[in-house]
């Protein structure tokens, strides 16, 4: 082997490396550092044209909003003040009431649509007529329904998960192998058994899933509901009503702050949910 | 050896061919067999125990706050009657002036997303480059709800149409794009090795490996985004429209004429459906490869 | 079961029909001298394929057998191109495929792989699937390549089926089909990766005779993986033996049962003798891998 000496094909060097040499050697995260670096700076050059060329030079799209350095400086500005953080904390109650009460409802509904074939057939189909209807088609009818705002909000931010929710826990419950449940029952388990070890766990992966899709929709819904009902007439806004009174209000650079923020909070919760995976499902970890 | 058209003939006790059925003929033969079980009649006493519980909280008892909400009767006769009191009905222009502005939005919308969103992906998921330098800033801008683009929607697209399908058209432009290159990613290597052997050019195995065997996991997508298109069109319509079924529900709550409301959001219900079973019937259409190959396997 | 010539009977008892070097007027005579292959992917060295060297003459039939996730796979996928050699060198018909200064071989139709779990494309037809390769080649037209891929299945016992779409047919036809579609290109070489791992018995017997007969017509040289020693005595004509990870060459065998060979031939003393001479060397190798309790290289 020793005759065979050139630099690509030659005896290899055993190197063992950490893992921030490793991730600092990694192209794709530097390409990564790159791409956001170029579109902050064609974000900040596209917005700020029309100052330094003058008004006829507004590009179009980019040129009319605001450059990322004002906002950043709008975002110092508005960190230490309450009231932005009260918007969160409002913001995050409703979501995690909706979202709560979603699973709560819809873990076991949708395991009962799949372990039991005469309740499927009769409670199925009215869900599946209900289902194509957006969640935020619901806001008036919920409005009307509701005594209070918040009320209305909680309850159609529990329609826009629940159904999500419902839907992968089915889905992923009748998914599960058979030759699990048979060997199971081949081993003695009881009816219980059978449930809460291996139809429970099994769909775990499929509640994840869904819990994930259905907190994005939750935000989604949030900030939806809170633009339209005007959330701050009572008890507090909440980051949509943020946005929506900074817009009014004429003031852009808040606006994204208050997307930036959203975008945030929303990233937060899902990793949340990433994690809590990770936890219940050791056996995942490997894939 | 009989070919395959023949094969699939069988003769019956009195030795008649019999032909498989196909087609129209399939279906029928389908619906007949499944009256046979007790599902359809479960079924339909689900829709109407459903329907019968919403008409006794809002018609039958007459409930505290139940009132407040149109029953079941009061829509159908709306629905159907030529000179509804509240303004819309299937005999209205009204009516079907709503679905068409709001089905023209979601086509462009769709359209223009699928049209960005699917080549994007194919680029994404093929060219590890290529996504290292597009990946990161579709995830920043991802988390954000489209309902909080709404403002900034509104000042960069001038007139009510353009800043309404912008925000569908960016809804389902994530989600397609995810789709096509995770449809991407999960090819198994095998295809593109044995593509490489039989000397395809990079071309070639962009038009023959990527493509069709991204397609399944296209459509998934396409599915979901469609859905994900009405739900920021109801969404935008409701905050800046003018005009399309969302405004519509909007509109009815402002005026306090709760039926057209219901109406709404029946229709868009349906509408709704209607269309993610129509990219279904294309995506089935398109890839008569994975259809019978999922029939083989019984699903 | 004598399904190939009437001649079976003559060549009997002369000498080895395919001796090395005159098998193929193509060639396809494959040598690897000390080939090296190290996976660094989490800066965890693991060295798949240690200093290993075999030569395989054009024509012959060469059957790898070792235990599973030895690294068998790692030198067929050298050989076809898909990854990089660490050290050494392969040459085909005296070409250097890889080797010093060319850590990876070019992909090429002269070198034909029948994976594993099988890779005919599921989106095209049989028929579109070995018409492909010449297609985009451009070494016919559409309709030349078409004609000469039915033909082709016809010839293989399938051409009926040629507008299926591979997942309506059963696996044995899909691997038939494959066959077809590598041997359409003409390969040099042929290499099989463990193609028929995942069949019963019964279609495997069937497969191998479909194999046999297709390499009387063709003698094409075939580079085959797997861990079935019954398959490998059968179909080879010699057979090496690798050691488990790192794998390496431990022993070859050579088979002098001749060819045209039938299912008789399973039951010959000679047969037998040999059986015991491989499964020894391999035994003691699948302990080695057991024990390790590795998981397998992908």
């Amino acid at each position: 082997m020793a005759n065979v000496a050139h630099s690509e094909t030659s005896t290899p060097v055993v190197r063992r490396r950490s893992a921030v040499q490793k991730m600092l050697e990694n192209p794709s995260m530097w390409r990564g550092i790159v791409a956001i670096i170029l579109f902050m700076v064609f974000w900040e050059v596209g917005a700020r044209f029309d100052e330094w060329f003058g008004k006829e030079w507004t590009l179009p799209f980019v040129g009319l909003i605001p450059p990322p350095t004002d906002v950043f400086a709008a975002w110092l500005e508005i960190i230490p003040k309450a009231g932005y953080w009260d918007s969160w904390i409002q913001s995050f109650k409703r979501v995690l009431t909706g979202f709560g009460v979603a699973m709560i409802l819809g873990i076991p509904f949708g395991l009962a649509l799949a372990v039991n074939k005469y309740f499927r057939d009769i409670f199925f189909p009215p869900f599946e007529i209900l289902r194509p209807i957006p969640p935020l088609a619901w806001v008036p009818a919920s409005l009307i329904f509701w005594p209070t705002n918040e009320m209305s909000i909680a309850f159609v931010t529990f329609l826009g998960a629940f159904f999500t929710i419902v839907i992968n826990v089915l889905g992923g419950a009748r998914t599960i192998d058979v030759r699990y449940l048979r060997s199971a029952q081949s081993m003695g388990a009881s009816q219980w058994d059978l449930f809460s070890k291996i139809i429970f766990p099994g769909t775990l992966p499929s509640i994840f899933t869904g819990a994930a899709v259905g907190m994005g929709i939750t935000w989604e819904v949030v900030l939806a509901a809170e633009m339209i009902s005007g959330g701050g007439t009572q008890g507090g806004g909440g980051l949509g009503f943020f946005i929506w009174n900074s817009y009014m209000g004429g003031s852009l650079t808040q606006v994204v702050v208050g997307m930036i923020s959203i975008g945030i909070a929303g990233y937060i919760s899902s990793s949340a949910i990433r994690w809590l995976g990770d936890v219940m499902m050791p056996w995942r970890r490997l894939f | 050896m009989a070919s395959t058209a023949q094969s699939e003939n069988k003769t019956d006790t009195n030795g008649r061919v019999m032909t498989a059925p196909t087609g129209f003929a399939l279906v029928w033969y389908r619906i007949k067999e499944s009256l046979t079980t007790p599902r359809p009649y479960l079924m339909l006493l689900g829709i109407l125990m459903w329907l019968f519980l919403y008409w006794l909280l809002c018609e039958g008892l007459r409930l505290d706050r139940f009132d407040k909400i149109p029953g079941p009767i009061a829509v159908a006769k709306e629905w159907f009657s030529p000179t509804p009191f509240q303004g819309i009905s299937l005999f209205t222009e009204d009516y079907y002036n709503n679905i068409y502005v709001s089905c023209r939005r979601i086509l462009i919308a769709f359209g223009l997303a699928t049209g960005i969103g699917v080549p994007l992906g194919l680029f994404m998921g093929w060219s590890k480059k290529f996504k290292d330098y597009t990946f990161p800033i579709l995830e920043i801008l991802r988390p954000i709800p489209i309902l909080a683009w709404v403002p900034l929607a509104i000042l960069m697209f001038p007139g009510f149409e353009a800043p309404v399908i912008f925000l569908a058209t960016l809804a389902s432009l994530f989600v397609t794009t995810l789709n096509t290159m995770l449809g991407v990613q999960s090819i198994d290597e095998s295809y593109f090795r044995a593509a490489g052997c039989l000397g395809s050019s990079n071309w070639d195995i962009f038009k023959n490996v990527v493509v069709p065997g991204a397609l399944p996991y296209v459509f998934t997508g396409l599915q979901i985004s469609i859905g994900v298109a009405w739900f920021s069109l109801v969404a935008a319509e409701m905050v800046s429209g003018d005009h399309g079924l969302g405004y519509l529900i909007v509109d009815s709550y402002m005026n306090n004429v709760t039926v057209p409301m219901v109406i709404g959001m029946i229709t868009l219900g349906f509408v709704g459906w209607f269309t993610s079973v129509l990219v279904r019937i294309v995506g089935n259409w398109l890839m008569q490869w994975h259809v019978k190959a999922l029939a083989q396997q019984g699903r | 079961m004598n399904m190939t010539t009437p001649n079976a009977t003559m060549k009997q008892n002369s000498a080895p029909i395919v001796s090395p070097g005159n098998g193929s007027p193509m060639g396809g005579a494959l040598s690897i001298k000390n080939l090296t292959k190290i996976y660094d992917p989490e800066g965890v060295n693991v060295c798949a394929v240690d200093d290993c060297s075999m030569e395989i003459a054009a024509g012959e039939v060469c059957m790898i057998v070792g235990p599973s996730g030895c690294g068998k796979t790692t030198l067929l996928n050298a050989i076809a191109g898909f990854h990089s050699i660490t050290s050494g060198e392969i040459r085909l018909d005296g070409d250097l495929l890889c080797g010093p200064g060319k850590p990876k071989a070019e992909q090429g139709a002269d070198r034909m792989v029948v994976f594993q779990n099988g890779a005919l494309f599921p989106w095209k037809t049989l028929a579109e699937n070995v018409a492909y390769g010449p297609i985009v080649q451009k070494r016919m037209s559409k309709s030349e390549a078409n004609d000469k891929a039915e033909h082709m299945l016809a010839e293989a016992g399938i051409g009926e089926f040629c507008s299926k779409y591979p997942g309506e047919v059963s696996s044995g036809m899909a691997r038939r089909a494959e066959i077809v579609r590598a041997l359409i290109n003409e390969p040099k070489v042929l290499l099989l990766d463990e193609p028929y791992r995942a069949m019963d018995a019964l279609t495997k017997s069937i497969m191998h005779e479909s194999l046999l007969e297709t390499y009387d017509r063709t003698k094409v040289t075939i580079f085959f993986i797997t861990h079935d020693l019954e398959e490998a005595i059968f179909l080879g004509d010699k057979v090496h033996i690798v050691t488990t990870r790192p794998c390496s060459l431990k022993k070859t065998v050579d088979v002098n049962i001749p060819r045209p060979r039938t299912y008789e031939s399973l039951s010959s003393e000679e047969f037998r003798t040999l059986m015991e001479e491989v499964n020894e060397a391999v035994h003691e190798e699948a302990v080695k891998a057991f024990q390790a309790g590795e998981r397998e290289l992908a």
